[in-house]
């Protein structure tokens, strides 16, 4: 028969074990709790480094970002340098086109010297003149007029779409010619597409002259139909014929005097030496 | 690089020299002139051309007489021809061209009218 005290310690014991069994279940939830908070720990462990990736990221977009914005400058730049070359590529082709027609000009003047000195003939010369003032400048009518000292008188030499005996003499320092002759400054009519019938109107006058001396006057009364005004070649054209040609006739009629006067002499010596 | 034979009939020396300077620009071009119909004539008979300019004024032999006769020739017969003139007339145009002419020129002569004419007969781009 168990005794008071034996009840009291099977009590006790179950009380006690009630109490381990309490504990036990508590060190079990303990170590969940622990095994929960770790994982936790891991979790968050995670979670700060993806963070700290993120805070990575933001930065290296930063420095893209400024990236972007030097690379759009460099292309502002770049974009600027393009609209200047195109406009500098402009500039140079429009004068690549004066270039053009500054060496078109030039080569104009070129031949015309060329052809004026190309020879002593007389009337080659005035050939070359009247083809000059037609194929380069486009003259129809015109005359070329020496001055003849001995009377003082401006005589038709040559002439083109008109005859010689249309164009009258002139005297020196009379009428539009005759001033021009004397004041060695050409003449341009103000309005060169005037074409009305009638008397004959020098559109323009050019002193043929050696420096300062006035051989004679080159006189257009008119210009082929497809020319409707003149061109800066044009009036280069006219100085280089004031001078050149001058000096291209001069030097013909001397030669062609000197060659007469040769011959002249070459006579006298065959019939003295005969 | 091919070569284009250019021939230049044209009395005036002026003339000849011009558009020979203009034509000079253009690379492969080799130019032989005629001072008038006849020897243009001859000219054409001793080589091969693959343009011809021709005046129209001259003396022996103009340049309608001798844009017709190449017209008649089988030779030359597809040879591109370009006529000087000093009219700017339509008729005178017209009866070039109605001979077999392929363009005109009109006096006083732009060396960029005459480059543009040869590179449009020779298709030089």
């Amino acid at each position: 028969m168990p005794t008071e005290e034996d009840k009291w310690l099977h009590s006790r014991g179950e009380e006690f074990l009630q109490v381990f069994k309490k504990g036990a279940e508590f060190t079990q939830e303990l170590m969940k709790e622990n095994e929960r908070l770790r994982f936790r720990l891991v979790e968050l462990e995670e979670s700060q480094r993806n963070l700290e990736r993120t805070v990575e990221d933001t930065d290296e977009n930063r420095r893209l970002l400024q990236r972007i914005e030097s690379l759009e400058r460099e292309k502002e730049d770049i974009l600027g340098r393009i609209r200047q070359v195109e406009e500098e590529n402009q500039d140079f082709a429009t004068r690549y086109v004066e270039i053009e027609q500054e060496n078109n000009n030039l080569a104009n003047l070129y031949i015309a010297s060329y052809q004026l000195h190309s020879t002593l003939d007389f009337r080659e010369v005035l050939q070359i003149i009247t083809e000059i003032i037609i194929n380069l400048i486009g003259a129809e009518e015109f005359a070329i007029m020496l001055l003849d000292e001995k009377i003082n008188e401006l005589q038709a030499v040559a002439t083109e779409g008109l005859s010689r005996e249309d164009i009258p003499s002139v005297k020196f320092g009379s009428g539009i010619v005759g001033q021009v002759a004397k004041t060695g400054e050409s003449y341009f009519a103000e309005d060169v597409a005037d074409d009305s019938p009638g008397e004959l109107k020098p559109m323009v006058c050019i002193p043929l002259q050696i420096k300062e001396h006035v051989i004679g006057v080159l006189v257009i009364y008119k210009l082929l139909i497809q020319k409707t005004k003149f061109a800066d070649v044009d009036y280069e054209l006219f100085t280089l014929l004031a001078g050149h040609a001058a000096t291209a006739i001069f030097s013909s009629r001397l030669y062609s005097d000197s060659e007469r006067k040769l011959s002249t002499i070459q006579g006298f010596l065959d019939l003295l030496t005969r | 690089m091919s070569e284009y034979k250019v021939l230049i009939v044209e009395d005036s020396p002026t003339m000849r020299q011009l558009i020979s300077f203009a034509l000079k620009r253009l690379r492969g071009v080799r130019i032989v002139e005629a001072n008038d119909g006849v020897d243009g004539l001859k000219k054409l008979a001793a080589e091969r051309f693959d343009l011809i300019f021709t005046d129209i004024n001259m003396p022996i032999m103009d340049g309608l007489k001798l844009v017709s006769l190449v017209r008649n020739d089988a030779s030359y017969k597809h040879t591109p021809v370009v006529v000087i003139t000093t009219e700017g007339a339509q008729e005178d145009r017209e009866r070039a061209l109605a001979l077999g002419a392929n363009d005109y020129i009109t006096k006083p002569i732009q060396p960029t009218r005459i480059l543009d004419v040869a590179k449009g007969l020779l298709n030089i781009v």
